[in-house]
């Protein structure tokens, strides 16, 4: 199952290092709602740090369904789903590598968006550094979660539509862990609780996904 | 026989406990003594909630289950949890009109970012979502099976939605009825009011899902017929 996982994401990354959508098209997307963020609070809010974190979460929601659908799409390429089949891949192994994969490029995403926050919205360098374990988990959790939604939206009518609809509900719970353990981290409060909640949405995530993306991709 | 005797019964008894639980709320019970007429709406919100967030939900989830189960795989189960988050859709809708109506007078606001309410709006939206993903796949066992999964995923907010009065400092009051060590909070005619009203709210709930089923079934094999007539209609054209 590992060796499927790390094949899996290796395959992903490699696609997505070459085709530079991420890099190219995500990143700047990303960039460009925290500066959005940011004129909406208008110049005097925009300096409190305080909406920062919501506003981190919020952008990295968007993104997430960005990378979430670009994922499913490279699934969905004529012959993939065949080869994989013919392949015998193990469905547990699969789930973990595009998981896997996600999360890389979330974190990445994730890293220059913090230093968008720190830039344009005046978070702590300091705090911002010392939530760094809280948001590489959530986003983690949001990769598996993601991924498994994903999975759920794609083959029918409109999926790039009915993939907000169906993972967002989901998301809300990390989106609420994930920004009370940054505002924790930057002004204070019960960061481990928070952080724990998205620890555990990951462990729960990444269980269902290995027990159930099996019975999802199979046709 | 008993059978057929039970499934006539149920739309009459339905009414006559609905009924009742509406007589005795609006005038046998007495107002409360700092909230009013207000408090009518125990009789109604926290049955309309058991029944949107525990009773249509645990059918769902249970037939979504028995559904994935090889052994107990059918058209059946999907339909059952289909029709019940369809139902379970009405009665959320209901649970959050009805407790923002008493919010208003008591707490001030329509909504608040309270934890049992924001919970409760997530399901709401989780079965639309479940409903929406149902009209997106065409091929009936790749919906039945997604849609099954999904049900299940949604359903793990429901312990989440029942605890949440405990886990934070919420707005929403907490137990109701019962205490943490299952003393009674409520007597006389206005525990039996709201006995009678839980009672209404899940006959009511399994008559609307049993009326939804047969519209199912019904629909189920129109779409049949109708791929058999255009079958028929091609042959005759000499479409092999």
């Amino acid at each position: 199952m590992i060796r499927v996982a790390l094949l899996v994401a290796a395959k992903d990354l490699r696609i997505e290092r070459r085709s530079r959508v991420l890099l190219w098209q995500v990143l700047p997307f990303g960039v460009m709602a925290l500066v959005l963020c940011g004129l909406a609070l208008g110049p005097v809010q925009a300096g409190h740090s305080n909406a920062a974190p919501g506003l981190f979460y919020l952008v990295m929601l968007l993104v997430a369904l960005l990378m979430i659908n670009r994922s499913r799409v490279i699934e969905g390429s004529p012959g993939t789903r065949a080869s994989v089949a013919t392949l015998g891949l193990d469905p547990a192994g699969v789930f973990l590598g595009k998981a896997l994969a996600l999360t890389v490029e979330l974190w990445l995403t994730g890293v220059v968006l913090l230093g968008g926050a720190v830039l344009f919205l005046h978070t702590q360098l300091s705090g911002t550094v010392s939530a760094l374990p809280s948001v590489a988990v959530t986003l983690a959790a949001l990769a598996a979660a993601g991924t498994l939604y994903g999975v759920m939206s794609g083959g029918g009518q409109g999926p790039a539509t009915l993939l907000p609809v169906l993972s967002l509900p989901a998301f809300a719970p990390l989106l609420i862990a994930g920004e009370r353990s940054f505002s924790a981290a930057l002004h204070g409060g019960a960061l481990w609780q928070w952080w724990l909640i998205s620890l555990v949405a990951l462990v729960a995530y990444l269980a269902l996904g290995i027990l159930l993306y099996g019975v999802l991709e199979e046709s | 026989m008993t059978k057929q005797l039970s499934q006539r019964l149920l739309g009459p008894v339905t009414l006559v406990l609905l009924a009742l639980t509406f007589w005795f709320g609006l005038w046998v019970t007495p107002p409360d003594q700092i909230q009013g007429n207000w408090a009518r709406l125990v009789y109604v919100h926290p049955a309309v909630a058991w029944v949107g967030l525990y009773v249509s939900f645990g059918t769902a989830t249970v037939a979504s289950v028995l559904y994935l189960w090889r052994r107990t795989r059918s058209p059946v189960m999907d339909r059952i949890a289909h029709c019940a988050v369809e139902v379970s859709v009405v009665f959320i809708a209901l649970t959050l009109i009805t407790g923002s109506i008493w919010g208003r007078p008591t707490w001030g606001v329509w909504w608040a970012w309270d934890a049992r309410l924001t919970s409760t709006a997530i399901l709401g939206v989780f079965a639309l979502g479940y409903l929406a993903l149902r009209r997106a796949n065409d091929d009936p066992e790749l919906r039945a099976r997604r849609s099954a999964v999904f049900a299940i995923l949604a359903a793990i907010n429901v312990p989440i939605i029942h605890f949440s009065v405990q886990w934070w400092k919420t707005l929403h009051q907490g137990a109701t009825v019962f205490t943490a060590n299952r003393t009674l909070l409520i007597h006389g005619i206005q525990a039996w009011t709201l006995l009678i009203s839980f009672f209404a709210f899940t006959l009511l709930f399994f008559w609307l899902l049993r009326a939804r089923y047969r519209l199912e079934v019904l629909r189920d094999a129109r779409y049949e017929l109708s791929l058999d007539e255009a079958l028929t209609q091609r042959r005759r054209e000499g479409v092999r």
